[in-house]
């Protein structure tokens, strides 16, 4: 038996030693950013939500709710409604998909080497919500190329165009840590999707991204009022269409900051937990 | 030599429980730098854990664990740069070609772009994996994937290596292809704990062996020690003229060697055999057959095998054995 003595061990790591700078953090993201647009180019097919939906959602709802909405021949005015509105959901989505992403992962043998690395945890989440809001930004591409095709038109300046993208990442990559929570605690990927769309519906459906909630009902007018996904389609709306965004953009990146702030540690925690 | 005597993993009092069940339940062992130790057991015992607790992925609820010099709870960031983790399911990106997994680990692992870049040539080259260095993961053979898993193990050249039932599922020739890469990672100065149900391969890689069953160690010691342990060596004697078998079995039961329980002429073997305890009585026994005259063509000794050493020491079958007893059972039925 050799003389290596062993100490009575305390049950936590020590704070401090052998931690992951800043700079091997920011590489480590780097090549697991690399990973995850790997697998998109060996799988193509994992952009069709990102390229597809944008479209298909265009044109139903213009030429199909359109007309009803804003009067026949009227669709044009609501390609400037709408078009706002479906970047709020684009980006839910959107985010919807790191929680299937991150479920399959872990089925893996993959996140045991990861997790058997010395790279910090979190990296291999942060580098997963990196490769989502790239997604993000191809879909909103997509959906302003359509919505400039049936129309819509920038009355503010590219500026505020870029800001209406910016908040809708933000809180996009906000919902992402609801559904890698989801996806660390569900045990399949259908049972996180199927959750998923059990909250996607009503929340996207019950908000102004569609129509204007002034002909709701008030008990589901004073939801939509609160329903996040109204602010941030609102604050969107009015800085393409101008108008009044104070308010709505303060309220979603309170949302945002929020829902991060609550959900990103225990995802982390989570995940450092799960074995 | 000191290097000889120093523990590269220590493992004291280590405890794992699932609820009710104790996967590890107090488990005690020590693999000395640059050895295999093979861990031993069937499906079940805690072989998983105890590899998953060595290498930080999970937390033991009692106990200690020192790898490397680093404590696993204490020190589970530094710990994480000196081993290397081939678990039972390929832990490579099945999406990724085998040379943009390595390239990734070896980023992960701080190389430098053109660092990373050489050393994942450099393993698929070694491994054999050069040719299908582009084609993703996914299109490999079964052997394949666990060479490119092995070599993702390598690539930070591991002062420690988990090797979780590195052969599971694979055919022979693979198999032999895995040894063989355990052999020269030894040989480049990694020290190793291998899990495996396979008493061949424990037999054929592992200096050292830990049995264990239902979370707790049943036996540890050398290799040929436990065999010895278990039971004798056979001395196997093929005969210049086998027609000599008969006088030879006679001569040697008759020849009163101390301890020594007779022989045995197998002669559609044209084979003589003599259970032994001891070198001196292999001396013995070959010195009388030489000086009686008979030529002798061939000698080996056999140990018995680890399946009959886990039955020995446990009572029980090892999993394996039972399945191909059933097998065996089926065919005559």
């Amino acid at each position: 038996m050799s003389a290596v003595t062993i100490t009575a061990a305390p049950a936590k790591a020590l704070p401090g030693e052998g931690r992951i700078g800043l700079r091997a953090n920011v590489r480590h993201i780097g090549a697991l950013v690399r990973r995850n647009a790997l697998q998109i180019k060996q799988d193509p097919e994992s952009m069709f939500d990102a390229v597809l939906m944008p479209i298909v959602f265009t044109l139903l709802f213009v030429y199909v709710f359109g007309g009803a909405i804003s009067g026949k021949g009227n669709q044009q005015a609501y390609v400037n409604y709408v078009i706002p509105g479906l970047m709020a959901m684009m980006g839910m989505n959107i985010a919807m998909a790191v929680g299937t992403g991150v479920n399959d992962d872990f089925k893996k043998g993959v996140m045991d080497r990861f997790r058997s690395m010395p790279i910090a945890r979190s990296s291999v989440l942060i580098a997963k919500i990196v490769v989502e809001i790239g997604r993000m930004l191809v879909a909103t591409a997509v959906l302003l190329g359509m919505g400039f095709l049936l129309g819509l038109q920038i009355h503010t300046s590219v500026l505020e165009l870029a800001a209406a993208i910016g908040l809708s990442v933000v809180f996009g990559a906000s919902l992402m840590w609801i559904f890698i929570l989801l996806g660390l605690t569900m045990k399949t990927a259908q049972a996180v999707q199927g959750v998923a769309m059990l909250v996607l519906m009503p929340l996207q459906f019950g908000s102004s991204i569609f129509a204007p909630p002034t002909t709701m009902p008030g008990w589901l007018q004073s939801f939509t009022d609160y329903n996040p996904l109204s602010n941030l389609a609102d604050a969107a709306r009015n800085l393409i269409n101008g108008g009044p965004v104070a308010d709505s953009v303060w309220m979603t990146l309170g949302w945002a900051a929020v829902i991060t702030a609550v959900t990103a540690p225990l995802a982390v925690a989570k995940f450092r937990k799960k074995t | 030599m000191t290097r000889i005597d120093k523990n590269a993993v220590e493992v004291r009092g280590l405890v794992k429980h699932y609820g009710e069940t104790k996967a590890l339940d107090g488990v005690d062992l020590d693999v000395r730098e640059g050895t295999v130790l093979g861990v031993l057991g069937p499906n079940g015992a805690g072989k998983t854990t105890l590899v998953r607790c060595l290498s930080t992925l999970v937390s033991p609820d009692a106990g200690h664990a020192v790898v490397a010099g680093y404590d696993v709870l204490r020190q589970p960031r530094q710990l994480r740069r000196v081993i290397g983790l081939t678990g039972q399911y390929a832990s490579v990106d099945e999406k990724l070609s085998g040379w943009e997994n390595l390239y990734m680990i070896g980023r992960l692992l701080d190389l430098s772009r053109k660092d990373a870049r050489l050393r994942a040539d450099e393993m698929l080259e070694r491994f054999s994996l050069t040719e299908a260095a582009k084609r993703p993961a996914m299109q490999y053979s079964g052997g394949m994937r666990r060479r490119l898993d092995l070599a993702a193990s390598m690539i930070g050249s591991p002062a420690v290596l988990f090797l979780d039932e590195p052969t599971t599922g694979l055919d022979p020739r693979t198999r032999n292809e895995v040894w063989d890469e355990v052999r020269r990672m030894v040989a480049d100065g990694a020290t190793v704990l291998l899990t495996t149900q396979y008493m061949e391969e424990a037999e054929q890689l592992a200096s050292e062996l830990t049995v264990i069953d239902r979370g707790r160690v049943i036996a540890n010691g050398r290799v040929d020690e436990l065999k010895a342990k278990v039971g004798g060596r056979t001395l196997q004697i093929r005969p210049s003229d086998p027609a000599q078998l008969p006088a030879m079995a006679a001569a040697v039961a008759d020849a009163g060697l101390d301890g020594l329980a007779g022989a045995q002429a197998v002669l559609d073997e044209g084979l003589l055999y003599v259970p032994i305890l001891s070198d001196e009585q292999l001396t013995a026994v070959v010195g009388l057959l030489g000086v009686r005259g008979f030529g002798i063509a061939h000698i080996g000794t056999h140990l018995p095998s680890l399946d009959e050493v886990f039955l020995a020491i446990t009572g029980e079958k090892t999993l394996s054995s039972e399945i191909s007893d059933t097998i065996a059972e089926e065919v005559a039925a």
